[in-house]
């Protein structure tokens, strides 16, 4: 069965934890080469939406529809075209850049693990630090090995989750333009963020999170912090 | 199939790569079992003559008690940088991920227990050369049944904030079991005059508990950890 989708439609979607709503009736829609960015304060459902988008976390009622399949009509081959970078970067510190690369690559059954993982780590500049433990590289290096993990076996969706958190200028903008790269590929990035200025130009539309619920935006408003305080504040 | 062998294959070189990094929990585990061990052999062996029969429970409680050190080492390791949820949303059958962990689980612990069991032999002077092959057959048949529920419930629990508390109170009353059926078989070894029907029952009992134990840890693994 083919899992490949252009297309990402999160209808009526909410999430409970007991009584508490993490998110409540979230819906939105992503095509290809968009960059979604899910924007809120902490505790908005931002996190929660990833995992649900991620396949890991089910909702509580509505759907999301990938193209025309669902979480559990894809199984396995639906996971294989989603990649996703965490908070926590999903690389195993012990082990190196390559290793860590090779092992994830094998384990989307990529017949060409090593060498996607060679050429990953050259395309960010680590080539020459591809047999270094992952646990001695910095914050940003970690990151775009992350990326590079994440985009390892080609998605057509990718999720971030506070990407830009902990990286300087040069790290950021790098993550930026791989990113647009990413982009021009025709790849679905939802990425959820507090870094207003960075994504400001970068994002295809912004969705606003506040205890669950989507914010409606007035885009007429000028730049993306100026949107964002009058969405949230003023809402 | 053999994508399902692959993937579990993966997942332990994997794991024993990270180990052979770190030797954190080899190194933990190990110390713990043998300052276990160490420490019944200062209470229970008087004048270098060790109380009677009391081997096979102190290999089987040296074993229980590092096996869940071991388990919960191996899933903070996961969870620190949330690979685990890396794992669960790789396009991989969600059991042979399981598989993979339960396997990497055994190998760690046979090492301790190729060390243990010398040891328990050494200091309370038990009969471990006396039916190798069977003493062999119960432990290992008894590890998988420990780790087998192990591996699930630590795979469960890893995102509760109070794992290491809740891991053994739902473990040890699961295999209590196991437990029984390790340290009646290998006390039937240890003893003066061996009793190799009941050992052999014994073997049974564990590969019966084994079957039905992995059979329901593979049927569960995927729904449990999607949530």
């Amino acid at each position: 069965m083919s899992a490949d989708f252009t297309t990402l439609t999160v209808e009526q979607l909410s999430r409970h934890y007991g009584r508490r709503k993490a998110l409540h009736r979230v819906s939105l829609a992503c095509h290809a080469g968009d960059i979604i960015g899910l924007l809120g304060p902490n505790g908005a459902g931002k996190s929660t939406l990833l995992s649900i988008l991620a396949t890991v976390l089910a909702p509580s009622e509505g759907h999301v529809r990938y193209g025309t399949l669902t979480a559990a009509s894809g199984g396995a081959a639906l996971r294989g075209r989603i990649g996703m970078l965490g908070h926590d970067l999903f690389l195993y510190p012990e082990l190196s850049a390559l290793e860590n690369l090779v092992f994830f690559g094998n384990l989307y059954g990529l017949a060409d693990a090593e060498a996607r993982a060679k050429a990953a780590l050259a395309r960010t500049g680590l080539g020459d630090r591809a047999h270094d433990a992952v646990a001695g590289f910095s914050r940003g290096m970690r990151q775009r090995v992350a990326l590079e993990r994440a985009l390892l076996h080609e998605p057509r969706l990718l999720l971030l989750d506070e990407p830009f958190t902990g990286l300087d200028q040069a790290s950021t903008r790098a993550l930026v333009e791989r990113l647009r790269q990413v982009q021009r590929a025709g790849t679905m990035t939802v990425l959820a963020t507090h870094d207003l200025d960075t994504v400001d130009g970068l994002l295809t539309r912004e969705c606003i999170l506040r205890q669950g619920r989507l914010l409606g935006v007035d885009a007429s408003q000028g730049t993306l912090r100026d949107r964002y305080h009058a969405t949230v504040h003023g809402a | 199939m053999r994508q399902f062998l692959r993937v579990a294959w993966l997942v332990v070189q994997k794991d024993l790569r990270v180990e052979s990094r770190s030797f954190e929990v080899v190194s933990t585990t190990l110390f713990f079992s043998v300052t276990v061990v160490l420490i019944f052999a200062f209470g229970l062996v008087r004048e270098g003559r060790p109380a009677d029969d009391v081997a096979a429970a102190i290999l089987w409680i040296a074993l229980a008690f590092s096996g869940t050190l071991a388990l919960g080492r191996t899933f903070e390791r996961e969870r620190q940088a949330e690979t685990l949820r890396a794992l669960l949303m790789a396009p991989a059958d969600r059991p042979a991920l399981y598989v993979g962990k339960l396997a990497g689980m055994l190998v760690l612990l046979v090492l301790i227990e190729a060390v243990l069991v010398p040891l328990i032999g050494l200091l309370f002077q038990a009969p471990i050369l006396r039916y190798p092959w069977s003493l062999a057959g119960l432990l290992l048949a008894g590890t998988v049944g420990f780790s087998a529920v192990g591996t699930l419930f630590a795979a469960m629990l890893v995102r509760a904030r109070s794992r290491d508390v809740l891991l053994p109170i739902l473990l040890y009353p699961m295999t209590v079991p196991v437990m029984i059926m390790g340290v009646r078989g290998t006390a039937a070894l240890f003893q003066a005059t061996p009793d190799e029907p009941l050992a052999r029952f014994c073997l049974a009992f564990l590969v019966f508990i084994d079957v039905v134990f992995v059979t329901l840890a593979l049927w569960t693994f995927e729904p449990v950890m999607t949530d």
